[in-house]
């Protein structure tokens, strides 16, 4: 295992390592981050299936799906492409592959130590920030930091002339990761309180998602859609246009979050208009993506890597134009705080984002290891289960938020709403199931791809190799 | 090469992010600074103590040094009658105080000046430990609520104030809250009535002075069930609260809410032991038609961690 490059010089670890171990890491994290999400649907259907114990009460439970998806899969998934994407557009190699596989090491050891202690309840309340300030601060030098350093570096040691797009993504988005950790965390270790301690969550909340989340994902579409059709970006300003809106605009936005607290209502007008003009990077980095494409879209249908892909770049397309709008006064009144959000959320992680990210870690995983997928079957297995499961998802949250909203402002007593919902309960907890279903099936795959998978000779690319399975 | 492209786009990046924090972290920042605490937001946060959640004074957050709220109807020192009853906040020695008292300008530039030269706030120490409580006054023509010292004031001891309040009137709001944060009932209840139709049916919105010296506001964000910021006012009954907690469909057979009967713990308000399988099991049959009744829920004790939770919302969530 990988275990044993830890204490390895530099020089003898082999290249890619850290890749692969986040990229199994995240894998791992993603079957464990769906199967929470499946039992905490279940519950919400079902609430008397399994009780009595506090370790399997729905309010333990739902923080640690949320940080296991979002700290374990989707942010060590981003650790996963940077680990190999940054050095490869740069034409040189990863600073330090050593600090990358402590940095790998020591993500899943305090991702382990602050879900665990948020399972026995012991958090700070505050939603996104659940967990508690010193893990907090072994997150920010053990995790954060570390994965900057090598980042930044890489691209300050590139033997190229300029800097690719998905470089200028990747540099900045970690910076951003750090600022914005520091500062949302900042009220526990200083004691703020109040509703500065209520905007700061939120302005954490959102900037996670606008700064890092949406971005690095769309970063990697930009490196991955290229690399597998053979077509060059349609257009590098573009792309461009895309990298300095989202600093400009979705850098602000976080008071949308509060639309019926009592902030300063100039804030919330503020972040309304800013939060419209999402759909600028959005329309360019769909515009952009969708046009490399131009002559290959059979490889939307023949090519599991690309069908992932593409998938996300399409479900980019509901994702903002929901993002931008919904969180206006004229609609947020109506679908604030109901299932629509989590929907919307799930679209956001689960869809466009998780699609992304998938792409990547089957793409940079047989090209490190150098093996070719062990099983097309199984991809398209997974392919479809993620994606109908999501459907599932998506589409009944929405239909119970709509129900919710309506409820909310005829006045109906709430537990007619709650009644009303029920079914999409249970859709929710089987389009969840399917998710995780197929995430099992992934993981299965993948293991078997490094042990068994066809060895991809020297200088080919895994996908211009047939399957022999 | 002469022209480093990264650090022309580092800087450039530095700078919007850094002017995008000054608009949305430091402008708001002097509206929050501003904002004048109300009786609620005092409230809270004598009641709640300096952090609900993660702390050095309660690390595994089981409610640990909290103060302790009570509702008095005689003079502790005195024995005079007190009508009505009020309310005070008692800070055991060695408790942390409540934000509002130690940063005074947490409260709001008037309430914290009022609380400090007429409450006499600024003398108590932790060391000794205080009884506080909010009482009204006139600055400029408009009345304040503020923080009083009763320690200083009046001479009231934390101990004595516990020994004058008896069980009965004592509310453990701080563990109470602690409870809601661990358990996560704000995945699903909010404390926010929204500002549109929302409040005909869940109360009144909170204002911007409702929230100061609160930590963890813990509002909430995704609504699975009712608004439960003024809860105690539609209804106030503990029975129903104490059946509701132990299994929700007792009460309301179309809930969804999981069933919190381990907050009960082990053991009974008589120092017996909780026979939970016997309460499953009848509960069982009368589901199933075979049993008329279901069966009575355990008393729980006046340490339990459901005493707690119930005062909390009987006491607050006004």
């Amino acid at each position: 295992m990988l275990i044993k490059y830890l204490f390895a010089k530099n020089e003898d670890i082999p290249a890619g390592s850290s890749s692969v171990f986040f990229g199994f890491s995240a894998i791992f994290w993603f079957v464990i981050g769906t199967g929470l999400g499946s039992f905490n649907a279940a519950k919400l259907a079902f609430p008397d299936w399994v009780t009595g114990s506090e370790m399997f009460a729905f309010g333990h439970m739902r923080q640690v799906h949320v940080l296991a998806v979002i700290l374990g899969w989707i942010s060590m998934a981003f650790a996963m492409t940077m680990m190999y994407m940054t050095p490869a557009l740069g034409n040189t190699k990863l600073w330090s592959e050593k600090l990358g596989l402590w940095n790998a090491f020591l993500w899943n050891v305090g991702l382990s130590v602050g879900l665990f202690l948020l399972w026995m309840g012991i958090t700070s309340g505050r939603e996104y920030s659940d967990i508690i300030w010193p893990v907090d601060i072994a997150i920010m030098f053990g995790v954060l930091l570390p994965l900057g350093i090598n980042v930044w570096m890489t691209i300050a040691h590139r033997r190229t002339q300029g800097i690719y797009i998905t470089n200028w993504f990747f540099g900045a988005c970690v910076f951003f990761i750090i600022v914005v950790f520091a500062v949302g965390q900042s009220p526990e270790l200083f004691n703020l309180t109040g509703l500065t301690e209520a905007y700061m969550t939120f302005w954490f909340a959102h900037n996670v998602l606008g700064l890092w989340i949406t971005p690095v994902a769309a970063a990697i579409a930009y490196y991955t859609i290229p690399k597998l059709t053979g077509n060059p970006l349609y257009s590098h300003r573009i792309g461009h246009l895309h990298f300095w809106s989202i600093i400009a605009f979705y850098s602000t936005p976080a008071s949308h979050h509060l639309m019926s607290a009592p902030l300063p209502e100039w804030l919330k007008s503020f972040a309304s208009v800013e939060g419209v003009l999402i759909l600028i990077p959005a329309v360019a980095f769909v515009a952009n993506i969708l046009l490399t494409m131009k002559g290959k879209w059979s490889m939307f249908v023949e090519n599991i890597e690309t069908k992932f892909s593409i998938t996300g770049v399409l479900l980019a397309i509901p994702l903002n134009m929901q993002g931008g709008f919904q969180q206006t006064r004229a609609i947020n009144w109506y679908i604030h705080g109901t299932g629509w959000i989590v929907a919307h959320a799930h679209l956001a992680l689960l869809g466009m984002s998780t699609f992304l990210e998938i792409a990547a870690v089957y793409f940079g995983l047989q090209q490190i290891l150098r093996r070719k997928l062990y099983s097309l079957a199984l991809a398209n297995f997974h392919y479809w289960f993620v994606l109908i499961g999501f459907c599932i998802y998506w589409i009944s949250m929405t239909i119970a938020g709509l129900i919710q909203g309506a409820g909310k402002i005829y006045e109906v007593p709430y537990i007619d709403v709650v009644v009303a919902e029920h079914p999409y309960m249970i859709a929710r907890w089987v389009g969840g199931t399917m998710v995780f279903t197929g995430n099992l099936v992934w993981l299965y795959n993948m293991y078997m791809t490094a042990r068994e998978g066809t060895v991809v000779p020297a200088g080919r690319y895994a996908h211009e190799m047939a399957y022999e399975r | 090469m002469a022209f480093q492209q990264h650090k022309l786009g580092a800087a450039a990046i530095g700078g919007m992010l850094g002017l995008s924090m000054i608009i949305t972290l430091m402008f708001p920042s002097f509206d929050f600074r501003s904002a004048e605490s109300t009786w609620v937001g005092l409230d809270k946060s004598l009641s709640n103590g300096r952090v609900i959640g993660f702390s050095y004074e309660d690390p595994l957050v089981i409610g640990a040094n909290k103060p302790i709220t009570v509702i008095l109807d005689k003079d502790p020192k005195t024995g005079e009658k007190i009508d009505p009853p009020m309310r005070a906040y008692v800070y055991e020695p060695g408790v942390p105080f409540a934000p509002a008292v130690r940063h005074p300008a947490n409260t709001g530039p008037t309430v914290g000046q009022l609380s400090l030269s007429v409450g006499k706030m600024g003398e108590a120490t932790e060391a000794e430990g205080a009884v506080f409580a909010i009482n009204r006054g006139e600055v400029n023509g408009k009345d304040w609520d503020y923080i009083e010292n009763l320690t200083a004031l009046k001479g009231w001891t934390p101990a004595d104030t516990l020994r004058a309040a008896t069980d009965e009137n004592t509310r453990y709001v701080g563990k109470g809250k602690t409870v809601y944060i661990t358990e996560g009932c704000w995945w699903c209840h909010t404390l926010l009535p929204e500002q549109t139709q929302d409040w005909q049916i869940f109360g009144a919105p909170p204002m911007l002075g409702d929230f100061n010296g609160e930590m963890p506001t813990a509002f909430g964000s995704d609504r699975k069930a009712p608004d439960i910021l003024h809860v105690a006012s539609r209804n106030s009954s503990r029975e129903w609260m104490d059946m509701h907690f132990f299994n929700p469909r007792l009460v309301q057979p179309n809930s969804i809410m999981p069933r919190f009967d381990y907050l009960w713990g082990e053991i009974d308000a008589h120092g017996n032991k909780i026979d939970f399988d016997k309460w499953r099991t009848e509960y069982k049959e009368y589901r199933a038609g075979t049993r008329i009744y279901p069966p009575e829920i355990p008393e729980y004790a006046g340490n339990s961690e459901v005493r707690a939770l119930v005062d909390w919302i009987l006491t607050s969530l006004k």
